[in-house]
Order: C-alpha cells, then structure tokens, then sequence
C-alpha cells in the first residue's frame, strides 16, 4: 500500500484498521478476538524492525486495536497519546554530538550565560545549570552541539503537550484543540487519533436491514488524496460500501459562505467557524474574542442539516481530513445532524476490508457545490469567496479579509486582535497549514495537492453559490 | 400532490436546478401553491439521461429543462388538479 500513505506509520495504522473493519463484518466473535489476535497479524515474528522486540511491538498494535475500536469512552479528546508506543525520546534539549573537537577556544563555554558548559576532551553541558537558550549551539564553529526536541512538542503550536514523570508525552485536554499535528509528525505514532469506523459499520448494517439511506459527506480535500483513481471511481466506491449516495460537503460551505456575508452586514469583525480547531482554539485561549465567532455552522453541519430535511430519515457519514470533525459532530449545536465521522485513512482501509478496487471501478458523477464551496478546502479559500461575493450581499463597509494558514499564524492574529490591533475585520482559520487539504488525516502530504483543490473547484458546474442558496431556502418552506 | 425533484450529482449535471427555477415560476403562475409542494432530494435512485422527478409515487419520465413546461402542462399539472 506504499502507493497510498506518506508513512509507515499510517500502515501501520491503515493494517489495524483494515482488520477491524473486516472482522465487523464477520461477526461479533471475530471482533473480541481483534484485540488478541491483530496483533499477531500485523507484527507475526519472529523479529520485527518496529520496536525491540516482537512483545513490544505487539503490545503496541493492541494499544492500536483499541484505538480503532473507539478509544478510551472517558476521555472526550478525539486524541490520545498511547503510553507503551511512547519513545520517550529526550527531552535535554541541547547535547554535545561527537563532532565535538574539544578545540582551544571553546566558544561553547564563553557564551553560555549560566557557566553551564565545562570542556574535558569535549564539551559537556550540565542539564541542571542550562537554560536551553541555545547560544552554544550558535557560537560552535562546527555546529557540534545541536537542539534536540520531540516532534510532538515540536509540531504542537499551542503548547498543550506536556512530558510526564515518566518520560511519556502527554497532552492536556484544557489546551488541545485537536488538530492533529502531533497525531501525524509522531514518528513512532505514539499519539493517534480515535477511530468510530465500527459505529460507521453499524449504520450500513443496520441501514441495510431497514431500508435507511445513508449519505456519505465527503470533503472537498478528498479530490487530491486518491492519486490513484478517479474521484468519480471513489464516489461508486462509496456508493459500494452500502451508502445511498455521496454528496459534497462543498455544497454545505456554499451556504456557511451565504450566511457568513449575511452576518458580516450586522457586526464588527467576524471569525470563521468552518474549521473546529480554530473556533476551539478562540475558546479555549482567547475567551474574549468568542463574541467574534460567526453563528453560522460548519459546511459539514450545514450539509448534513440539508440533507436531513430532504430526508429526516436517513443517516449521515461525514468523511475527511480531520480530527477535530471527529469532536465536531458530537457537540450539542449541532443537533445530531452528523451520524459518524471518518477520515480518508479509514475510507482507505474500509474499501480494501471490503475487497473493493476503486482503480477498475465504473465512474460516477460528482458535483453538488460551487466552485467558491470546493475552495474552502484550501487556505485563503472562504476569505476569496467573502471578497468575491460581497458586493453581490450589498455589504457596502470595507471588508478586509485575512486567511490565517496554520495555528502559529492564528496564535500571532489573535494576541493581536484580542488588544484590538489586528486591523482586518474578516478572520478566516485554518489549524492545517494550507488548509484542510493538508489535515492530519489526509492520505498524503504534498504541496501540489492545491492545484487538485483548484482544479476540482473549476469543473463545478455552480459558479457561485446563488442556486445553493435557493436550494437552502426551498428546503426550509414548509 | 408532493413533486420530488431529484439534485443528486448525476441530475444536478442535468439541470434540477432549472427544472426547480422553472417549475416553481410555473407553479405560481398558475396560483397553485396549496395543490403542489415542490420538494428536492438527494439521489431518487434512477440516474439516467434526464432529471428524475416523482409526483406522489409515479416517476415522470423525460424531464429536463427544456421539456418541463411540456410535461407541467400535460402531466403534473392535470394530476394536481385532479387530486
């Protein structure tokens, strides 16, 4: 499957899934036994290149299963940092490496404000005295001391990773906004997110028995993830899984756009609700700017609303790139309009544990949303549709928009915003660096993949969201 | 009598939204909101070559934006008079 993922890992974790789902479908059995059973699979000895040793690796694998069964029910993080899988890696974060000469001038040791620097063959820097200020590693003419961090710490914008006594990541749930970041950059996986693949299994089962249509709610990032199909060949996949039909949540973000112009008339300054991270992070960071968040919902609730009220009886499965989605759906304000969230890795490995090859499958057509709905998978893509379709609202002031790409730029924006010195009134957030279409769950990680999201949004047949619009409204006549 | 017009990918391809737009002038000129309830629905499950629409249970066939004043007319609209 190297022709899919970025990382070993996401095999790894693809594996796990794949399995899980597989043995969903043949009974209840042969799901107790997945905890058991997966990990012989996946790590089957006698020596494995994963960990130290096949027990090790197998105990992380069941660590996996778990995950991908639902995680800890207790935990309300969507992610978790599973302890045996933690490296510990080291966290001094500044060491000697042997390209260290011991030379006469030790500039290492001059600099070093703290004196923590003694040279003896080599440098040695005492971890009790050093303030990790880095200006050793600077003034070394060899560049023989070097920074080290964990890459969890590292990819966490936001600081809600923590290393406990024993060495092990761990995060803190009143920080994280779920993103992600740390779930992908971990190179041991260690942090992985909660997968509801089997409450998804459920509801095509279920469906299949009583006649339910369920709708898949696919994310418009999903047009640069399948390299190797057609989209129109995932969407008859899809369809193949057992869903009724497959819609665009695109077709959702048309009308967050329509009701994001609609409220930009009446207030100040508006930030956007699309992405669950940044409104997480407003919350939980900056509490004063929580009046700024736009009401509207998110493209996916709006599209599962719109489909609900078409047809109150069917079921709605969102699939996407993201964590946070996961943590989404289940919020109050959503009114249950969302029934499961899955991501592209776990598309992947339901298709394969249903033997469906998309690569031979028949095409079948995809396009509900506009052009300016496809784009909100890239940063910078909802500010455009708030310039472009402005004056068509008669929202006369001047909109200044900003699209924030990723959570480092957010955090600078808004320690400005909240002492009133940002001087742009539209806020667009995207946790993801570049957007959605580079999510913690996507299948891959290129820069390329915009031009994908670009194309996508040129073939829509709607080039503005004014029939989505009518749609919206004739759904709400009684 | 409750008109389903299907906006699957497949007929939205095809013109609903026309169809909508049109049938919904059609419907009002001839004042007969209260007979007729226009309603969308993601995918009626028979993509073809037209927009698939559903009067109460029966499919109407051969519907697209140029042939829906037709069909209005002589189809959809005698059935909502006659109840």
């Amino acid at each position: 499957m190297d022709r899919v993922f970025d990382t070993k890992v996401q095999v790894l974790k693809y594996q796990v899934l794949k399995s899980v789902i597989r043995r969903a479908y043949e009974g209840e059995r042969q799901l107790d036994l997945a905890p058991y059973e997966i990990p012989k699979e996946v790590v089957p000895g006698p020596k494995t290149d994963m960990r130290c040793c096949i027990y090790k690796a197998r105990a992380v694998v069941e660590e996996r299963v778990r995950m991908a069964m639902g995680g800890d029910k207790d935990n309300p993080n969507i992610i978790e940092c599973l302890p045996v899988a933690c490296d510990e890696c080291p966290i001094e974060t500044y060491y000697v490496s042997p390209a260290c000469r011991g030379c006469i001038n030790h500039k290492c040791a001059d600099v070093c404000p703290a004196g923590a620097i003694t040279i003896k063959g080599q440098a040695k820097i005492d971890p009790e005295k050093c303030l990790d200020c880095g200006k050793c590693a600077k003034a070394c003419p060899y560049k023989a001391i070097i920074e080290l961090s964990r890459p969890c710490v590292t990819s966490c914008k936001i600081g809600a990773i923590k290393i406990d006594d024993d060495k092990k990541a761990q995060i803190d749930n009143d920080k994280c906004v779920m993103c992600g970041a740390c779930v992908y950059s971990c190179p041991f996986g260690a942090i992985t997110d909660k997968s509801y693949v089997l409450d998804c299994v459920k509801i095509l089962k279920d469906a299949e028995k009583n006649g339910t249509k369920v709708y898949a709610l696919i994310a418009p990032a999903i047009v640069s993830q399948f390299k190797y199909a057609k989209i129109e060949q995932i969407v008859e996949g899809i369809k193949m899984l057992g869903f009724h039909n497959v819609i665009e949540t695109a077709m959702g973000a048309d009308i967050t756009l329509h009701k994001e112009l609609s409220e930009l008339k009446d207030v100040d300054k508006l930030t956007t609700s699309c992405c669950p991270s940044f409104v997480m992070y407003i919350e939980k960071h900056f509490p004063k700017l929580k009046q700024y968040i736009s009401h509207s919902p998110s493209p996916m609730v709006e599209a599962a609303q719109l489909i609900k009220r078409t047809n109150p009886d069917s079921k709605v499965v969102f699939i996407g790139p993201c964590t946070s989605k996961k943590y989404e759906y289940k919020l109050e304000k959503t009114g249950g309009a969302v029934d499961c969230v899955i991501s592209f890795e776990e598309l992947q490995a339901f298709l394969d544990a249903r033997d469906i090859d998309v690569s031979s499958l028949p095409e079948s057509p995809l396009n509900n949303a506009s052009f300016y709905g496809r784009i909100f998978a890239k940063s910078g893509g909802i500010a455009q549709g708030v310039k472009e379709l402005k004056e068509k609202y008669g929202i006369t002031k001047e909109i200044c928009p900003i699209a924030l790409n990723g959570l480092e730029e957010i955090r600078l924006a808004l320690l400005k915003m909240n002492v009133n010195k940002l001087p742009e009134n539209f806020i667009e957030g995207m946790a993801c660096v570049g957007g959605c279409l580079n999510g913690a769950l996507c299948l891959h990680h290129e820069e390329k993949n915009v031009r994908d999201v670009d194309k996508y949004g040129q073939q829509a047949k709607e080039k503005d969201i004014s029939n989505s619009v009518a749609l919206y409204n004739m759904t709400l006549d009684k | 009598m409750v008109i389903q017009i299907c906006i699957g990918s497949a007929c939205h391809l095809r013109g609903s939204y026309d169809v909508i737009e049109k049938m919904k002038a059609l419907i009002a000129a001839d004042n007969l909101e209260d007979k007729i309830t226009l309603k969308a629905s993601f995918c009626l499950g028979r993509c073809g070559e037209y927009v698939t629409v559903k009067a109460d249970n029966e499919f109407i066939d051969g519907v697209n934006a140029a042939t829906i004043e037709k069909i209005y007319n002589e189809i959809l609209k005698p059935k909502a008079l006659k109840g």
